[in-house]
């Protein structure tokens, strides 16, 4: 099912003309109401009226994190406060917060996204929708909600944490649609066994998980640990939130960007130079009906590529595939780029081990060190210690193949590694450079 | 005939063991034998103790991961050369040991040791054979 069957197959050349047409009234915004955007277009040498067709997007300069940062809180808004009907904000982890406001209409933007990605993944206004993506300042959890209620679904607000309580909720009132991290819904589902109750029985059809990268292998081992269909979905809370990309339940094979609202690109992140469909590189979005926080060539850091091919699913949008990494989050170890998910894909290709782990590293004398600490669960755990020594060594080895970088493997007891209710912390980086 | 271990992982953190063993205390299980084997940054710990149920489900309860073994107990002449004989036969029959470790109370006269087998099928019928006395996994908990 498609649930906006006009734009989401609209002909390449019909959506190309609408995406110029709406890029040109933002560009026009954004000159005349943010001043950073003003700067950057004068120290360029360019005026809105210069970008005559979409491949001129590629003059105008990019935007960065801490172009955002730079302008906290509400330096990058382009319309009144008045006209500002909420704010969100990113968690500030790996710095200052960059803040986002949103319009009326927004909002309903958003909710038609979510709404469309729910349909995508194959939802209907009869779904109940188990929405454990944390409520707040965080967008994920309000922006499924909306495009939930948009739907005509039943959404249960139950936001993250309390998980003994969310399990409870999970068999006594038979949501079929689970919302969540794929971090917190293994934790759910080690919650659910501790409980004795199996994700299996449960009533979910499908679920649709996002928030942080996260590899094939782990989208396998939730589908087998819950007995439902693993979707993917891309959002960021600078572009709009959850609901700027979505896999279709029919391929479930690359996500579908939802280019009415967003024009997505692919650049070097090196040189700035845009790469053609197919290339791997760092994509960059620019919004095109947002009205209060727009964004013009944001670098999101997301390392990924386009797919243009035909989708079965009938939706003409161009494919991202699914993402690799984050530029911000990949490791240089000894010179050698390690993204989180790679290292979960060659664990979880290893029996028995556990989807729990985390990436430490370290700075000793002048050597990068990297402990990865891998959960040991019952069926990787064995009485005889030279069968664990050997699991050990076979992670290090496979690391070793993979990358080229030697890792110190240590196994954990369950449950030692933080559960995040939220997003994963994958990595520990004690270096001081 | 066989008896039932239950092990434990643990990381080598200080106060790890006296958790295991708190746990076991307020369960009201008694351990019966225990052996660690340890790396310098994990160990598994061993044990035969009086109620297995409880004690597995009191450890898994904490959030240990708890596995669960079939070993021997075998009654071993408390005199010199009495392991030897048993381990003489065994290695004659190409029978591996995984590891051993004792028991701290005597089957009359005799010491108990407890062992884990690559193969436990082929040592209880050779040890059956040269009629050294396996102890009942029962009457081992009580022992």
């Amino acid at each position: 099912m498609i649930y906006n069957m006009e734009y989401e197959t609209l002909p390449r050349e019909a959506l190309e003309a609408i995406q110029l047409r709406r890029l040109q009234t933002t560009l026009d915004r954004v000159y005349a109401t943010v001043p950073f955007y003003r700067k950057r277009f004068e120290e360029a040498g360019l005026r809105p009226v210069d970008i005559k067709s979409l491949e001129d997007l590629s003059r105008i300069p990019f935007t960065t994190k801490q172009d955002l940062r730079d302008n906290y809180p509400f330096g990058m808004f382009a319309v009144p406060m008045d006209n500002v009907v909420r704010i969100h904000a990113s968690s500030g982890t790996t710095g200052q917060p960059t803040v986002v406001g949103y319009t009326s209409r927004d909002i309903g933007t958003w909710a038609e996204l979510m709404a469309r990605s729910l349909v995508a993944g194959g939802g209907t206004s009869g779904d109940i929708i188990h929405n454990a993506y944390g409520y707040g300042l965080f967008t994920g959890g309000l922006g499924v909600h909306y495009g939930a209620e948009r739907l005509g679904a039943s959404v249960i607000p139950v936001s993250g944490g309390n998980t003994k309580r969310q399990v409870m909720i999970m068999k006594d009132f038979g949501p079929t649609i689970l919302t969540a991290t794929p971090s917190y819904t293994l934790h759910l589902a080690e919650v659910a066994q501790d409980l004795g109750i199996d994700f299996a029985d449960l009533n979910f059809k499908f679920g649709i998980f996002g928030a942080e990268p996260w590899s094939e292998k782990m989208r396998a081992e939730i589908e087998r640990k819950c007995g439902l269909s693993a979707i993917d979905i891309y959002g960021l809370s600078e572009v709009i939130g959850p609901g700027v990309a979505i896999e279709c339940h029919e391929a479930k094979k690359g996500l579908h960007i939802f280019e009415d609202h967003f024009i997505a690109e692919i650049i070097n992140p090196d040189t700035g130079e845009v790469l053609p469909y197919g290339e791997m590189g760092e994509l960059v979005f620019t919004s095109i009906t947002k009205e209060a926080f727009p964004v013009i060539r944001y670098r999101t850091r997301d390392i990924t590529r386009l797919q243009p091919e035909a989708c079965v699913c009938g939706r003409t949008f161009v494919r991202m595939e699914k993402v690799s990494g984050r530029s911000d989050d990949m490791l240089i170890i000894r010179g050698v780029n390690v993204f989180p998910s790679q290292i979960e894909s060659v664990l979880m290709e290893i029996d028995g081990v556990e989807p729990h782990y985390q990436l430490v590293v370290d700075r000793v004398g002048n050597l990068d060190v990297l402990t990865v600490m891998v959960e040991v669960g019952e069926e990787a755990f064995s009485d005889e210690v030279k069968k664990l020594q050997t699991l050990e060594r076979t992670i290090t080895k496979n690391i070793k193949d993979y990358f080229g970088v030697s890792a110190k493997v240590k196994l954990a007891e369950p449950k030692s590694i933080a559960r995040s209710e939220g997003k994963a912390v994958r990595v520990i980086d004690n270096r001081k450079l | 005939m066989r008896v039932e271990q239950i092990s434990i992982f643990l990381e080598n953190k200080s106060g790890r063991l006296a958790e295991v063993t708190g746990i076991l205390a307020d369960a009201e299980v008694n351990i019966r034998a225990l052996s660690l084997a340890d790396t310098s940054d994990f160990g598994v710990l061993r044990l035969i103790v009086n109620d297995i149920t409880k004690a597995k489900a009191a450890l898994k309860e904490k959030g240990f991961t708890v596995g669960k073994t079939e070993v021997l107990a075998v009654e071993v002449p408390d005199r010199p050369g009495g392991l030897h004989h048993i381990l003489s036969l065994l290695q004659g029959s190409g029978i591996n040991v995984e590891y051993m470790y004792a028991f701290v109370q005597q089957s009359g006269n005799n010491a108990v040791m407890i062992f884990r087998f690559e193969d436990i099928d082929r040592a209880v019928e050779l040890l059956a054979e040269n009629g050294i006395t396996v102890i009942n996994g029962s009457k081992v908990y009580t022992l």
